[in-house]
């Protein structure tokens, strides 16, 4: 049952994305996803593919993993297409009843459908190659400079794995709780709406019951030990920049200059 | 009244690489009125085998049959099966969730459909036979202490009337006389109410005393299946599985090596008393006779 739900899905391989910095990791989805807002032509995303088609190669990861994210931005995906397509204005190219599709609508809904593609593999490119801790860790060090504003860095960090940790096992307890239930006749499938949120009390009660009780359980072994906060605090393995992260950050810069450059040229049969 | 068991098989995460075979190919059959105990080390498959009684899992082939009717055929009405197979999950305090005791117990008759006075008629009735007094029927589930708790949510179960129930690590996390406790009361369900009852554990003490039958899992396999004392007498092979027999076969074995004639099939601390006095008593006769 819940128990085939993944989330927060890390794909294991030797390759030289997932060796990289996750700051690196970080700031680079964070460029592409940006630079995917400045094209005017397709020749932009020409080129975003081919960049993101080179670092999945890179990564080793099965592209099927990637589409995998894709199934749960399909309904916006349809939505969004439906509505660049009908309501925007220019010529028609076909007209049924009272719905005009227009040349101009036709290429804002490509251009939207690569615009979210792009950036929902561009970043399930990022969690696949990176562990979970991999990234708050990133997070906490890349965003140190906001501890100047009195941001807690450090806690939110902390807090981040914390909930990605409890994810699985959250769900795992659904799943004893939902069969324990269902064992003493509960029904979770079928009636009406009120009647299915009536029928998750039995669940969740319990399932808030477990969470405090291992949220208790958890900060009773970290004061156990000590923890205290950040302050002063030393990590196992330091994030430190090497050689590969400092050409990473040049690709990505090159990129970002030469692939913005490229969609905002006046292409007269690629402009959208 | 009995459950058929065809080559069931279940395999998780079928068609992905990480797939693993919990069961394989499974094949018993379960008598009316019979104490069953379920021996095997964690990940052997036991508990997802009595997950599978009661339709809460799925084989991924084979069949099982309750009463003689194929619970996989369609139209089967799973919840009518769930009311008369029970089963008390391991940590079965973690699904209540009712303001009291008693309401918490009405849930499994109440989801049946009853009326309302068959409802609480049976929820009395499984409350005391787990022993619960009536001074804690209004009292929140939470404030129980641990057996308390198990004990009301083993009632839970019980109130739903099944003609099955089995109890899934019931005796977990509890103390040598919780422990007790919760066997003695699992007896005494038998003995009077002449229910079928499958006991999952991964301790031989535990269901050595108490159980018709062992059947242990192995790797998602029927590896023994039998008589404690036929079981047990496979105690060299059992321990390569990761399990122990109870204490009192190590200690017999060791003194029938050691040349004193005791029976080494005795299960229970008693039966091992008694035939070792008896062995004593023979061994000192035997001396006195030939001092004399």
């Amino acid at each position: 049952m819940l128990r085939d739900i993944t989330l927060g899905q890390y794909y294991q391989a030797q390759s030289p994305i997932h060796r990289l910095d996750p700051r690196v990791k970080l700031a680079g989805t964070l460029i592409y996803v940006i630079t995917l807002f400045f094209y005017k032509n397709f020749a932009g995303y020409a080129l975003a593919i081919l960049f993101l088609a080179l670092v999945i190669r890179l990564s080793k990861v099965p592209f099927k993993f990637m589409v995998r994210g894709m199934k749960s931005i399909l309904f916006l995906l349809m939505i969004t297409v439906l509505f660049s397509l009908f309501t925007t204005p220019g010529t028609p190219v076909v007209t049924f009843w009272k719905l005009k599709i227009t040349a101009e609508g036709t290429k804002v809904a490509v251009s939207m459908v690569l615009r979210l593609t792009l950036l929902v593999i561009g970043s399930s490119l990022m969690t696949l190659t990176t562990t979970p801790n991999n990234l708050t860790d990133g997070m906490e060090k890349g965003l140190g400079f906001s501890k100047v504003f009195k941001v807690p860095v450090h806690d939110i960090a902390m807090m981040m794995s914390i909930a990605l940790r409890f994810i699985p096992i959250l769900l795992e307890e659904t799943d004893k709780i939902m069969k324990a239930q269902m064992a003493r006749g509960a029904d979770f499938e079928s009636g009406n709406l009120i009647q299915r949120a009536k029928a998750m009390v039995p669940l969740l009660v319990p399932l808030f019951i477990s969470a405090f009780r291992r949220a208790n359980d958890l900060a009773m072994a970290m004061e156990a030990r000590c923890y205290r906060g950040g302050e002063g605090r030393t990590k196992m393995n330091p994030l430190k920049y090497k050689g590969r992260d400092y050409l990473g950050y040049l690709i990505l810069l090159l990129f970002m200059v030469i692939s913005i450059w490229v969609g905002r040229l006046e292409l007269p049969m690629l402009t959208i | 009244m009995s459950i058929q068991i065809e080559h069931l098989t279940h395999t998780y995460g079928e068609d992905t690489t990480l797939a693993v075979k919990a069961l394989d190919d499974i094949t018993l059959t379960i008598p009316d009125g019979q104490f069953l105990g379920i021996i095997g080390h964690t990940g052997s498959g036991k508990s997802t085998l009595v997950q599978h009684l009661n339709g809460l899992l799925k084989g991924t082939s084979g069949r099982i049959l309750f009463d003689g009717k194929d619970i996989y055929e369609k139209g089967y009405d799973l919840k009518e099966l769930r009311s008369q197979v029970g089963l008390v999950f391991q940590y079965p305090e973690h699904q209540l969730f009712e303001i009291d005791v008693f309401t918490d117990v009405c849930f499994g008759p109440k989801n049946l459909g009853l009326p309302k006075e068959e409802i609480e008629k049976r929820a009395t009735m499984a409350l005391q036979s787990v022993g619960i007094p009536e001074e804690l029927y209004k009292q929140s589930p939470f404030d129980l202490s641990g057996g308390q708790k198990r004990r009301v949510a083993i009632a839970g179960v019980l109130a739903m009337s099944p003609k099955v129930l089995i109890l899934d690590e019931p005796t977990a996390g509890l103390d040598p006389r919780g422990r007790d406790e919760i066997l003695g009361l699992i007896k005494d369900l038998q003995r009077s109410s002449h229910m079928t009852i499958l006991l999952v554990s991964h301790s031989m003490e535990d269901v050595a005393e108490y159980v018709d039958r062992i059947l242990v899992m192995n790797h998602g396999r029927v590896a023994f299946d039998g008589a404690p004392k036929e079981v047990f007498s496979h105690y060299k092979e059992l321990e390569e599985m990761g399990l122990a027999c109870p204490q009192v076969t190590y200690v017999m074995h060791d003194l029938a090596a050691a040349g004193l004639p005791v029976d080494v099939n005795a299960t229970t601390i008693a039966e091992a008393k008694d035939n070792i006095l008896q062995a004593l008593a023979m061994n000192a006769s035997r001396l006195s006779r030939d001092q004399h």
